[in-house]
């Protein structure tokens, strides 16, 4: 019941609620960005960051750092946060958490399968994979050679095995099919995400609802874009947008028969909240959408710590600490390759 | 008069006063004990990363506890107004019966809500304080309203049980 959730949410939530609090206490804030910003070197990066949250997990790497390095503690220090909460959590909590998973899982599927493609070994492609995707038998990825051994080989045995049933077909992967295959599957899930929080009720099925419609827009606008000029024909890219968010039916039938960026533009325009981020493009400009769409994101994501006894937090927070080491890797790899003019066109700032 | 209010008038005042009772210490230990368990659980987890926090917002553990307390007063000030008559069933008795058990339904449910209301309270305290130290004193004004709200139910619950008399003098 909507409202009444204060009564009873603590029970399971409101240990883990509090704990999330205090990690997002622990984000960098504006001042801390500006610090990082004036570094000349990556070793400068570290002696900030050993006074933020980060100092214990960066305090043993050995001169020189490398960019990658910085990236992976930041990241061990998310899923350290992350495993801890997680084996806290009590259902529904812990499935919800789960789910936030899933989409580096897809991720890595794909990451894994096209470096099998192009010949490259497993074992360094498994070193790039995200660490909150990574499942047991994802090493075996590589046998497969078309989608129907994957799912019988590999992933019957994941979460991820319902979200197939769209994109079983016995065609050999290359890299179109694996790019339609992530955003059937990206779709498939935000799909099921979205009705396992319509289920919740309250204040999180209202909070996180928003927050994957606007999830499911962005995806709709990147795959129209991306599609542009490739064999994609309009009703295969009509079938890849979720079934829900803001721009769902009519943005969609009008997504999926643009042409160029302009005509994208003149669709979202209708559409009020995202009239904003276009208006700050100029015409013609589509590199710098992705910053515009991560910044209202966050702006989003703040939000939800307005409200209380709602898991949307976890969500929030995991997305947030995700765009911080985003930035920390644009602040690297600046400093880096001595690109310092080019610093603040990355960042985006999160408080 | 239906079968309703025959049976009603034969319960005898004593069990409305004894129910009335029970219910005036027994919700209100629910409601303070609902309110603990909201601002416990988030203090716990607050004062992970802020330690600070948790011997000021023991003062929000208190504010609970203090419900706990009313219901205690009101059930020991009920249970001075019971009286050993002879006739059991004159009107008089029955008044009283029925003013003790009413106080009983007042006191207890006001500090029902009373303890739910600050124990949210007291949870976002926590919470808020963890973050931002000067949040803390704003919060505890608004705790200190809620739990005003008890102390109206305490009152009028006393004033009424006041005039109980199981034989008229």
């Amino acid at each position: 019941m909507y409202g009444f959730e204060a009564l009873t949410f603590n029970i399971h939530g409101g240990y883990l609620e509090a704990i999330v609090r205090g990690h997002r206490g622990g984000l960098l804030t504006a001042v801390d960005y500006n610090n990082l910003c004036q570094c000349e070197t990556l070793d400068d990066i570290k002696m900030h960051l050993s006074a933020t949250e980060y100092g214990p997990y960066l305090q043993n790497e050995p001169s020189p750092l490398r960019t990658t390095t910085i990236v992976e503690k930041c990241t061990q220090k998310l899923v350290d946060e992350y495993k801890h909460m997680l084996a806290q959590a009590t259902e529904p909590l812990s499935t919800f958490l789960e789910y936030i998973t899933y989409g580096h899982m897809i991720d890595n599927i794909v990451l894994i399968v096209t470096g099998t493609l192009h010949e490259r070994d497993v074992h360094e492609l498994l070193e790039k994979c995200h660490p909150l995707g990574m499942f047991e038998s994802i090493a075996t990825l590589a046998v497969a050679q078309n989608m129907r051994e994957l799912y019988r080989l590999v992933l019957i045995d994941t979460p991820l095995a319902p979200y197939f049933s769209e994109c079983i077909t016995s065609e050999d992967l290359d890299e179109m099919n694996i790019e339609i295959m992530r955003n059937t599957l990206y779709k498939a899930y935000l799909e099921d995400f979205y009705k396992f929080c319509k289920k919740l009720g309250g204040a999180t099925s209202e909070i996180m609802c928003d927050l994957l419609a606007f999830e499911a827009d962005r995806r709709a606008v990147n795959i129209t874009i991306n599609s542009i000029g490739t064999e994609l024909t309009r009703d295969d890219r009509r079938k890849l947008f979720s079934s829900f968010g803001q721009l769902y039916p009519y943005g969609h039938e009008e997504l999926a028969v643009c042409e160029d960026f302009d005509q994208v533009r003149g669709v979202m325009e209708k559409y009020p909240t995202y009239q904003s981020i276009f208006a700050k493009l100029s015409y013609g400009e589509s590199q710098m959408l992705d910053k515009a769409f991560y910044e209202d994101e966050v702006k989003r994501l703040c939000l939800a710590f307005e409200q209380q006894f709602h898991y949307a937090v976890f969500f929030s927070y995991v997305r947030l600490r995700e765009q911080e080491i985003r930035n920390l890797m644009w602040i690297s790899e600046c400093v880096a390759q001595n690109q310092k003019s080019r610093i603040h066109d990355g960042i985006v700032f999160i408080f | 008069m239906g079968y309703m209010g025959t049976a009603i008038l034969n319960i005898s005042p004593y069990a409305f006063s004894a129910v009335g009772i029970a219910v005036a210490i027994g919700v209100s230990v629910l409601g303070a004990s609902w309110g603990i368990y909201i601002t416990g659980s988030s203090l716990i987890g607050a004062a992970i990363k802020a330690p600070r926090i948790t011997s000021k917002n023991l003062i929000s553990i208190i504010f609970c506890e203090a419900v706990a307390i009313y219901g205690v007063i009101v059930a020991i000030i009920l249970q001075t107004k019971l009286q050993s008559v002879e006739q059991a069933y004159t009107a008089e008795s029955m008044r009283g019966g029925y003013a003790v058990f009413a106080s009983g339904l007042i006191v207890g449910f006001a500090n029902l809500a009373c303890g739910i209301c600050v124990g949210i309270i007291g949870s976002s305290c926590a919470l808020s304080d963890a973050q931002n130290s000067t949040l803390f004193v704003k919060i505890l004004v608004i705790e200190i309203f809620g739990s005003a709200l008890g102390l109206f139910g305490v009152i009028v619950g006393i004033i009424m049980s006041s005039q109980v008399t199981w034989t008229t003098s």
